[in-house]
């Protein structure tokens, strides 16, 4: 029924798809032809004076490609790593408990609440909230003076560790609620039958974890992974307000997007234009990973896994 | 049997210290600035208090009053934009879904995979082109580039598109062309009220980041009357910060902060059972 009788209507699926399509080809795929032009230019301002737009072919991409270069992404990486791990390991954990009913956690709705809450905080107010907080006669310094632990101020935005540990506990609250919540889903996901066999066969939590759990939600731990990559590509706001926009101590927080926003405003057409074309091939490379984990339906063997899972449940006794 | 629950109940024990400490680390950081926006500059500089004092009103009128730092018309502007972007979001992001799921017609599975294949492509790989586009079409300094472009959201797509999967029968708007619907009717009439719960869900997550939104904002707006709230907090770190009255810092961090935590804690249990329902594919 349903095939007859929508193909007369098959214009109507064209027309209610013009909004998307030509508010996506103004605003971004126009603006992407336009950034990949402008990276073989010669387009900037110098003092009061603009040079160019004049063709330079490759140039631009080869005076990115520098020190800096490598240094800021080394400095993105590091941000980025510093607050996944702890942020991977205590969502796992929090979603393996969340899930373990014979635990009975109280006020499970209340810790799930509150973990998320940073997540939809303003980063660039909860960034300028913890300069205010660790500056050198802020709360935090005050609180570790009475209570003794430390005797003299630390000057936590003076040193690379303190900086970067910073915008790692930073990135860490922010997300893990939201990783929490949704490995808590997909451990939900699977079936009980799989943990109560487990269980009955005298698994341990710990055997039930790694040997079931674990390979299980294996897809969705790679989602995670990447979608996260994907975002600490993007990381801006908190390194961008906590240091001014000068990524210091020793330019050591400074995120490849702060570099893009310098280009930017300087403004440095080309090398903006080949900075943005080598983070969309980076982008591309890890969206087609997120599309293939959406689009198959046994994204890397999670089925095959689960399979050998239910083996390894049933060995385990 | 004796020792297994002994073992559970430690794990137990375990599992709510962790919970209460994390959830600590949460909530400590917006206790103190709470405290703090109701602090004087003097209060301020004498340490620290967790007792709030009496100077809530004093600093939100020095916040509202300032010249420097528009921050209630920054608040003013953010919701605009905020809510803009979130009602064209959700409304064409649904009607995009609805086309691709009911409709069968050629470019049908290419316009699904295109969509699917730019879903988490960031924004700022394309903000150089951007920029140099909205300047030319003399949208510079505008507030329009801000909400206009969310018309196109991949992922909420997504979202709508799942949803409709799970609760929209064909037969439904096979009932409403029989009764002599209109395809935009029925839509519009039938299917949207249907939607009411992903719609909501999705209006709160774009409302909230766009409000959170800094680095296309702070590019495109040039006023002091025309910023949104993250660009105001930008200029509030970048300005003569040591020698700015504390409470008044404090108290402009709280206004940024505090309008979402209270929709939050109002719309927690919808927000949460949202988060996860069109972002992953169980």
């Amino acid at each position: 029924m349903k095939g007859k009788k929508s193909i007369s209507r098959a214009k109507w699926g064209y027309i209610f798809l013009i909004p998307f399509f030509l508010t996506y080809f103004i605003f971004s795929f126009i603006p992407l032809v336009d950034t990949i032009r402008n990276s073989f230019f010669e387009y900037y301002r110098s003092g009061l004076k603009i040079v160019g737009p004049n063709f330079v072919g490759l140039k631009n991409y080869a005076e990115v490609m520098g020190p800096d270069f490598l240094q800021y992404v080394g400095n993105t990486f590091i941000l980025w790593i510093i607050g996944f791990i702890p942020q991977i390991v205590v969502a796992l954990i929090l979603a393996a408990w969340f899930t373990d009913a014979r635990l009975k956690i109280h006020g499970l709705q209340f810790f799930k609440v509150v973990i998320y809450l940073p997540n939809l905080i303003m980063a660039s107010a909860f960034a300028m909230l913890f300069f205010a907080l660790f500056s050198n006669n802020g709360p935090i310094n005050n609180i570790l003076i009475d209570c003794g632990i430390i005797k003299d101020h630390i000057d936590f935005f003076g040193s690379v560790v303190g900086s970067r540990s910073i915008v790692g506990v930073m990135n860490f609250l922010m997300w893990f609620g939201n990783t929490s919540i949704m490995l808590m889903a997909a451990m939900m996901g699977v079936s009980q039958d799989v943990f109560e066999a487990a269980a009955l066969d005298g698994c341990t939590p710990t055997q039930t974890f790694f040997r079931i759990t674990l390979p299980l939600i294996r897809p969705i731990l790679a989602y995670t992974l990447i979608t996260s990559l994907i975002g600490g590509l993007q990381m801006f706001d908190v390194p961008q307000i906590l240091t001014n926009g000068q990524g210091n101590p020793n330019r050591s927080v400074y995120s490849l997007i702060m570099w893009l926003n310098n280009f930017l405003r300087a403004p440095d057409y080309g090398r903006a234009g080949a900075l943005s074309v080598y983070l969309f091939i980076i982008s591309g490379i890890l969206c087609f990973f997120v599309y293939k984990m959406m689009n198959d339906d046994d994204p890397d063997g999670s089925k095959k896994a689960a399979k050998k899972a239910r083996k390894a449940g049933r060995r385990a006794a | 049997m004796e020792k297994g629950s002994k073992a559970l109940k430690i794990r137990s024990i375990i599992a709510h210290v962790v919970l209460v400490i994390l959830s600590f680390m949460c909530l400590f950081f917006f206790y103190i600035l709470l405290i703090n926006a109701t602090r004087s500059h003097a209060e301020l500089q004498r340490g620290f208090s967790i007792i709030p004092s009496t100077h809530f009103i004093e600093n939100f009128m020095n916040v509202a009053n300032d010249g420097t730092f528009p921050m209630i018309r920054g608040v003013f502007n953010s919701i605009i934009v905020s809510g803009g972007s979130a009602a064209l979001c959700i409304y064409f992001s649904a009607l995009t879904a609805y086309a691709l799921y009911v409709y069968d017609f050629k470019l049908k599975k290419v316009a699904f995979t295109f969509i699917m294949a730019i879903l988490v492509m960031p924004t700022q790989v394309t903000a150089l082109g951007f920029l140099r586009l909205i300047t030319n079409m003399g949208l510079y300094d505008s507030l329009i580039p801000l909400i206009i472009p969310s018309i196109a959201s991949p992922a909420v797509f997504y979202f709508m598109y799942s949803y409709l999967q799970s609760s929209l029968p064909l037969s439904l708007v096979e009932a409403a062309r029989i009764d002599g619907s209109g395809e935009f009717r029925t839509f519009n009439t039938i299917v949207l009220p249907i939607m009411k719960p992903a719609l909501a869900v999705q209006a709160i997550f774009t409302f909230v980041g766009s409000w959170n939104n800094y680095f296309v904002p702070a590019l495109v707006l040039e006023t002091k009357s025309k910023f949104t709230v993250p660009i105001l907090i930008a200029t509030l770190r970048g300005a003569d910060y040591m020698n700015m009255d504390m409470g008044k810092v404090y108290m402009m961090i709280a206004v940024a902060i505090v309008p979402i935590i209270i929709v939050y804690l109002v719309l927690s249990k919808s927000i949460i059972a949202g988060i996860t329902l069109g972002g992953v594919k169980e």
